[in-house]
């Protein structure tokens, strides 16, 4: 196959040319050249973000809607929750602490943190399906209040996105083990560790609403 | 098919069908719609018979479709499935799908000067996803029960009650399932389209030389991001109230059968809320896109730049912002809060002001122009003042005082008919026409092109305008049998009419698809790259467009899209891609 | 006719075109002004108001529609192609963009406030002190009105008591305000010229409440109780039709109002009514 020359497009690749993969070749298109200023996969990973907006956007003005209506009942929320979300916020840290390690090019740092998210993202949709088990223990099912409703309804839609961050960053973990990912080129593990922090900020939102409901 | 850059030769299957060449996709997007299209409008035409001739038998129908026309003239129940399904398929698998799926695919890499969507094999996705979706909808018309017959907005707690008939059923689980296929697959879509436009744009398309048809995919495939997550975000409630015994919709105090069932603290209103805050972006991502096209295209034969481009910019940009907080204006008898009726008029009254701007805009194209009457300049021009037919009913509507009295009757109907259906429908014919020989490297034939616009173009204001007087006269939506009323009697014989116009419409539209399908094979050979002399970067391209669009070199963007007729320039036209010398203003 | 001023060629098709636009508006004044087919004759107070709107928004949306419509036909048939002339190439006049928005916007903002104030009149003005009060209840495929009787209490109702023969509840029993209570179904009587609050309740699914004649319109919703007021005003038979798609039955879910021309035919009826229950 004749090698084309280099292109600089607006706003496109600046490595050579390859024939278009669908999702971007495995070492990132963080190459932003040309007059827009983000690269793709970002601006790919911005427009995912709002979707998920909107759909929590959607779900929880409902929540704020009923909430109003006469004959409300709030149900005792199992105290695991509190835990999830501390393991939660952890997978965070974790992920932070693996980008910085990327960043300083430490490559057994990276997988051992990026590992840590993955396990503890992985703890954290558990200790969910655990609290729902705690939830029927307790007589508490879909149907038996409004706010029990919201409380599976939201917990189930939020740890099915959350799986998908555990799907992504097994993915990004893969890219670790390959050495692809640098200091310099790391969009994938920026892009991840941008949806999971996103997913991370909705469920305390989702936890707030539905502690104070 | 030529081939711009050296590339590995593909077998027919990755070639034709599991493509991810946009283009590729582009046309199994438009083709799907297409089927979709006959399908939703042979339903169209047995609720018309319906209306026409309520207490008719048909033995023929009878023999072909037992169930619903079983003893002879046709069941309440078929008739309103009828409804639903031909709402929700025209909206979502026709318009959404052919303008966005279809032309979007197709033209965004081409005038932006890219060689394919930022991410192709999501693109292939997204159409396999929708085909999905069609099987689905297409499925719930066949199933025992029945299709859905809660009509395409599917009001709770209606829409929520299984206990009250079989019919909202195995039919309602599957449109909802369908709806949620459409979902993903729109948003695959608008991921691609929002990315590529933004970051791959060539050298020198800055936004503001986009052509109108851009700015306009774009701009509808935000709306999207926004809004149909807020429909999934109301199915999903919708199907554990269904389902999962859940409350959401359903208030206390509801009663079948003289019991009351076990449902507490839901409100109908919410699904309403929610529905409409993406209803209402849904009618403009139908609209914007047609807006884009027939401004290009009426500009190109018109032969003169679009009248004012920036504000065309900024209204569709207004009107889309805009699209977001009008929504109660479905809901002003609703029992919504009279105090946010008022809010909702204001709003709406608001987003009538870019939208006649536009229309002020068109009619400064056409004037003073040198217009070439070509089947897509046509169209095009048929596109305005069918949009404005159909936008000054609107003002009615949107005066809640008024709306009253309109609400939930034909006049409704008629409004929405004719810009959310008709107006887009004559600008994807436009595009269709325009775009053909860039497509597929022939013509459509010209002749049987015009004589499908003008019987069409009079058989559209002969189905949908006198709908405006039935609606007037007071006959409801939805109404299995108009006759059925004293009120109505005296207006049937305008429902004849209608239904008399609607089967020469359709018939018609024989026309359009036999040319459109003999003419891929057989039509004239486009042999140059241009023949319409259009200044936007397709044009650069063979006729048909070959896998990687560009030659070895991406096209450099040194003017805006509308510089037909520049005085002193060599042709009538100057290309995006002509360098500055020429008098170029932009 | 030269590069960019004057006319084009009258075409063929723009001519086509031109007649076609005058076709249009000359059926659209037919109907609208010329009227075949309108709204059902005017038989309530409010009623005037909202077609005064209704009037108001078509003079001005029908000049908007003949003078657009008329434009587009007249440049169609005016600037054909000649040959291969230029067009124009003005595209921008800011002043008269800014002219043509603020009209519009002033003209928008008149009819929103003609519009309010007619919306106001109607739901943000109580009824008078002598209205009387009916209470309708929607379910699949039927209306009930209750009317409270001679002591002007209505009875307490309760879902519980819900029979085939107890549409609404009535709690004739136990409830001693309950027994001159007078229940009709499918036909609603009203007095001439009073004016009359519906308190509108569904049992099952979203109705509406339409009178095409008194031009009266609103959803009964399930979980609410929703009061509206008009004064009907003109005797006569009237149909009654449930505006909100509700199931299989929903087309022929219809009423009769009976407008009674005095109100000493209106407590006939409500005494016979009585004395078959």
């Amino acid at each position: 196959m004749p090698v084309l020359t280099e292109e600089k497009k607006h706003g496109g690749v600046i490595a050579p040319p390859r024939e278009p993969t669908g999702f971007g070749n495995g070492d990132g298109d963080d190459a932003a050249g040309g007059s827009f200023p983000v690269s793709k996969a970002r601006v790919a990973m911005w427009v995912v973000l709002t979707a998920v907006t909107m759909l929590f956007a959607g779900l929880t003005s409902a929540y704020i809607v009923l909430r109003g209506v006469p004959g409300w009942q709030h149900v005792p929320l199992p105290p695991l929750l509190w835990v999830n979300t501390l393991t939660l916020i952890a997978s965070s840290v974790t992920l932070e602490i693996a980008r910085r390690s990327v960043l300083g090019n430490r490559q057994q740092a990276v997988k051992l943190w990026l590992g840590s998210s993955g396990v503890l993202g992985l703890g954290f949709l558990a200790g969910q399906v655990a609290a729902w088990r705690e939830l029927v223990r307790a007589g508490v099912y879909l149907p038996s209040t409004l706010h029990s409703s919201f409380l599976y309804v939201l917990t189930g839609v939020h740890g099915v996105h959350l799986l998908g961050g555990v799907i992504g960053l097994t993915y990004v973990l893969w890219l670790a083990y390959q050495h692809r990912l640098t200091p310099v080129r790391h969009e994938p593990l920026r892009l991840c560790s941008l949806y999971w922090h996103f997913m991370d900020a909705v469920w305390i939102y989702i936890f707030v609403l539905l502690v104070l409901g | 098919m030529q081939d711009s850059h050296a590339h590995p030769q593909l077998g027919f299957w990755r070639k034709y069908v599991f493509s991810t060449d946009h283009k590729v996709i582009g046309l199994q997007y438009l083709i799907t719609a297409m089927s979709m299209a006959i399908v939703g409008g042979i339903l169209s035409l047995l609720m018309r018979l319906q209306l026409a001739w309520p207490a008719e038998l048909w033995p023929s129908l009878e023999r072909l479709m037992p169930v619903a026309f079983e003893g002879g003239p046709m069941k309440p129940e078929f008739y309103i499935s009828l409804v639903t399904m031909h709402g929700t398929i025209m909206v979502f698998f026709l318009f959404t799908a052919v303008l966005t799926g279809g032309f979007r695919n197709f033209l965004i890499p081409l005038q932006i000067g890219a060689r394919d969507m930022a991410f192709p094999f999501l693109n292939a996705l997204s159409y396999w996803v929708f085909l999905l979706s069609c099987i689905v909808i297409f499925s719930a018309l066949f199933v025992t029960g029945g299709a859905p017959y809660g009509g395409w907005t599917a009001y709770a707690p209606l829409s929520a009650l299984t206990a009250i008939g079989s019919n909202q059923d195995v039919g309602m689980t599957l449109w909802l399932a369908a709806i949620a296929l459409f979902t993903a697959s729109g948003l695959m879509g608008g991921l691609n389209y929002i990315t590529t436009i933004l970051t791959m744009r060539t050298k020198g398309l800055s936004m503001m030389r986009l052509p109108l048809t851009q700015w306009s995919l774009l701009i509808t495939a935000i709306l999207g991001l926004l809004a149909f997550p807020v429909l999934l975000a109301a199915a999903i409630l919708l199907v554990f109230d269904r389902t999962g015994g859940t409350s959401f919709f359903v208030p206390a105090g509801v009663i079948m059968n003289y019991q009351e069932l076990s449902y507490s603290g839901g409100h109908p209103l919410l699904w309403q809320h929610l529905f409409w805050f993406f209803g209402h972006p849904e009618v403009y991502i139908v609209i914007l896109p047609a807006m884009g096209m027939a401004s290009d295209i009426l500009s190109a034969f018109c032969r003169k730049p679009i009248f004012s481009y920036r504000m065309m910019v900024y209204s569709m940009v207004a009107i889309a912002a805009l699209s977001f907080v009008v929504w109660g204006h479905h809901m002003f008898v609703s029992g919504m809060s009279p105090f946010l009726g008022s809010v909702f008029t204001l709003t709406t009254l608001l987003i009538a002001v870019p939208s006649a701007i536009k229309t002020f805009n068109w009619l400064g194209t056409v004037w003073g122009a040198r217009i070439r009457f070509t089947s897509a300049g046509l169209f095009a021009i048929g596109f305005v003042s069918l949009f404005v037919s159909g936008g000054l009913s609107g003002i009615f509507l949107g005066t809640s005082a008024a709306d009253i009295e309109l609400q939930d009757t034909y006049f409704v109907v008629a409004h929405f008919h004719l810009v959310m259906a008709i107006a887009p429908l004559f600008a994807a014919f436009g595009g269709l026409y325009y775009w053909f020989p860039k497509m597929f490297g022939r013509f459509m034939n010209e002749t049987l092109g015009k004589i499908h616009f003008w019987l069409s173009f009079i058989g559209v204001y002969a189905v949908f305008f006198p709908m405006h007087v039935l609606g007037i006269g007071g006959q409801m939506r939805r109404i299995y049998d108009p006759t059925s009323y004293n009120f109505l009697v005296e207006q049937q014989p305008v429902n004849v009419f209608i239904t008399i116009a609607a089967f020469v419409l359709g018939a018609t539209q024989l026309i359009f698809l036999a040319n459109f399908f003999v003419s891929i094979f057989a039509g004239k050979r486009a042999t140059e790259n241009n023949p319409w002399k259009a200044t936007t970067l397709e044009w650069q391209t063979p006729c048909p467009t070959g896998h990687g669009n560009f030659g070895p070199e991406l096209p450099t963007v040194h003017r805006w899209a509308f510089d037909y007729s520049v005085p002193g320039a060599p042709d009538d036209f100057v290309p995006q891609t002509a360098p500055a010398v020429v008098a170029a203003k932009h | 006719m030269a590069d960019g001023k004057g006319p084009g060629r009258m075409t063929l098709n723009g001519l086509v075109f031109g007649v076609l636009m005058a076709v249009l508006i000359i059926v659209s004044l037919w109907l609208f002004i010329g009227r075949p087919y309108w709204f059902p004759d005017l038989a309530s107070v409010h009623g005037a108001d909202i077609d005064s709107v209704f009037m108001a928004v078509l003079v001005v949306t029908g000049v908007a529609f003949v003078v657009v419509q008329g434009l587009l036909g007249f440049f169609a048939a005016r600037y054909g192609a000649q040959g291969g002339e230029r067009a124009a190439y003005w595209h921008d006049n800011p002043k008269a963009e800014a002219f043509l928005l603020i009209v519009t916007a002033v003209i928008l903002t008149v009819l929103v406030f003609m519009g309010q104030r007619v919306w106001a009149s109607i739901y943000f003005t109580d009824a008078p002190a002598d209205a009387l009060e009916v209470r309708v209840t929607a379910e699949q495929f039927q209306w009930s009105f209750h009317y409270p009787g001679p002591d002007g209490v209505f009875g307490r109702t309760d879902n519980k008591l819900i029979t085939a023969t107890n549409n609404i509840g009535l709690d004739r029993e136990g409830d001693p305000a309950a027994k001159d209570d007078i229940f009709s179904l499918n036909v609603m009587h009203l007095p001439a010229n009073r004016p009359v609050k519906v308190r509108l309740r569904s049992k099952d699914v979203i109705h509406s409440f339409f009178l095409p004649h008194h031009r009266v319109k609103q959803d009964a919703v399930p979980g609410m109780a929703i009061q509206i007021w008009f004064t009907p005003n003109r005797p006569g038979q009237y149909e009654l039709a449930c505006a909100e798609l509700c199931g299989l039955g929903h087309y022929r879910m219809k009423a009769t109002l009976v407008v009674d021309p005095s109100q000493e035919e209106y407590n006939k009826w409500l005494q016979e009514t009585a004395a078959q229950q």
